[in-house]
């Protein structure tokens, strides 16, 4: 076994993979609590309310964050909740505006008025320290260039205190600052949508109460998906995911025996 | 569908098939793919800030502003050229005060924010109260308890022997279910993303799914 082609074991992952994406065979999703909470955040906010949505993944996050973003975009469009997106990766933000489009045309919501996208800004500290005292400094414009207090949906937003809940959707560092700077200082109330590989850090915050909820990898996507009621890619990934890690774990049994055996016949 | 959104479907889906076949081995294709991703980051990072950054916010700023609000853009501004000394290896030197700069700002400002944001919340979250024998005081005492053998294990003034020793070991294990959840969260990710590819090439490629 200890020569055995590791091609084999990606064409084997392969097709246990995108068996289940063919022919859906998983079983029921069941939303944990942190999803919950996270939803729980966004259904208490009121028709007219702010959602601030901070895009802060790329390309190689996107199957993971891109569904928990386009759910928690259709709840908020649902409750006429405003949303203003900004974030702080450039080469994201066009993915995050992409879905905003896409769900705001679902909705009819208007440019300007039911949302805006504020773009991109360099120093993601200094951005959301001076966030804290008015956001105009900061982001004059939108991301077309239109001045800020042109636009109606923004002409009387200055600092954290006009922003009801900020949803993060997060691949990296970021969240950290989120939490540490306008969380902590500003008292912002705050959820996110974090990559897998990001939850187990993010998990902390949620314990210690500074964040709302906490949606994590694809299965939070699909848990949120659940919750709206609009299944999507992570409804649709979970039974590929299931099978995957049922595999997974038998590589792992396998290649554990074999070392075992192994080491006693050489013993 | 419009003609721009097919050729854009069927490059990306050329794009993802030429990454993917370097799981077979490294070959051309894979190389156009890898080296268009980082050409196209770069240019895309570099347009992106020059003309929705750079431009508005100092160039733009300078001519709008008056009074101090004004010169002040002078110092980010010199700052910023300065950065690009580090080109010229007989004035790179000058580059270290930018760096000085962003390094006193970032280090003021992480202090005092990392205390305020996560050393004391985490520790307020820590200090928990046990209740009675229920799933709540239980959960309590292995947070607490998983807290001060991990940081006993990484207590090194002393040997690891005797109380140390076993508080130490007990921290081990905490470590490695902590490691332990990391890869199984990782693992998910690295399949999340082969389901975004795969699910993109049967959905939007081949329609072979809705």
């Amino acid at each position: 076994m200890n020569n055995l082609d590791r091609r084999i074991i990606f064409l084997i992952l392969l097709v246990v993979v995108t068996i289940p994406l063919i022919i859906s065979v998983g079983g029921e999703i069941r939303p944990t609590a942190p999803v919950i909470s996270a939803h729980e955040a966004v259904e208490a906010l009121e028709p007219g309310d702010y959602l601030m949505v901070s895009i802060d993944f790329d390309a190689t996050s996107a199957p993971e964050l891109m569904p928990m973003l386009r759910s928690v975009l259709r709840q908020a469009f649902e409750k006429d909740v405003r949303v203003l997106m900004l974030g702080h990766l450039a080469i994201g933000l066009p993915l995050g505006h992409m879905a905003l489009e896409e769900v705001a045309a679902e909705y009819d919501a208007e440019y300007g008025v039911d949302y805006a996208d504020l773009g991109y800004r360099p120093g993601y500290i200094a951005v959301m320290i001076a966030m804290g005292r008015e956001i105009s400094d900061i982001y004059s414009t939108d991301y077309r260039g239109t001045p800020i207090r042109e636009l109606p949906i923004t002409e009387n937003i200055h600092s954290y205190a006009d922003i009801d809940l900020l949803f993060g959707f997060e691949h990296g560092a970021v969240i950290d600052y989120w939490v540490r700077y306008a969380q902590a200082r500003f008292d912002q109330k705050m959820a996110f949508g974090t990559t897998a590989v990001m939850a187990p850090d993010a998990y902390p915050y949620l314990q210690s109460n500074q964040i709302e909820g906490l949606v994590g990898g694809l299965k939070g996507a699909a848990e949120y998906e659940t919750l709206i009621g609009r299944p999507g890619l992570g409804t649709r990934g979970m039974p590929a995911q299931e099978w995957g890690h049922l595999l997974i774990i038998g590589f792992i049994v396998m290649g554990n025996l074999g070392y075992f055996f192994t080491r006693r016949r050489k013993g | 569908m419009g003609t721009g959104t097919i050729i854009g479907t069927w490059l990306a889906g050329f794009l993802t098939l030429a990454i993917l076949s370097f799981l077979y081995k490294d070959n051309p294709f894979y190389k156009l793919a890898e080296h268009l991703y980082v050409g196209v980051s770069a240019g895309y990072w570099l347009i992106y800030v020059a003309f929705f950054d750079v431009y508005p916010m100092l160039w733009q700023g300078f001519q709008n502003e008056t009074g101090l609000e004004r010169w002040i853009l002078l110092v980010p501004g010199a700052l910023g050229v300065i950065m690009l000394s580090r080109w010229f290896p007989r004035i790179a030197w000058l580059s270290r005060w930018p760096i000085a700069f962003t390094v006193g700002m970032g280090a003021g400002l992480g202090i005092t924010a990392n205390i305020q944001g996560y050393v004391v919340p985490q520790i307020g979250a820590t200090l928990l109260p046990v209740t009675g024998w229920n799933l709540v005081s239980l959960n309590n005492v292995i947070l607490v308890v998983g807290v001060v053998t991990t940081l006993l294990y990484f207590y090194f003034s002393k040997p690891h022997k005797g109380v140390l020793g076993w508080t130490a070991k007990i921290g081990i294990v905490f470590i490695m279910i902590s490691f332990g959840a990391s890869f199984g969260y990782t693992l998910m990710a690295r399949l999340s993303l082969l389901i975004g590819r795969l699910d993109f090439l049967l959905a939007d490629l081949l329609h072979i799914i809705r």
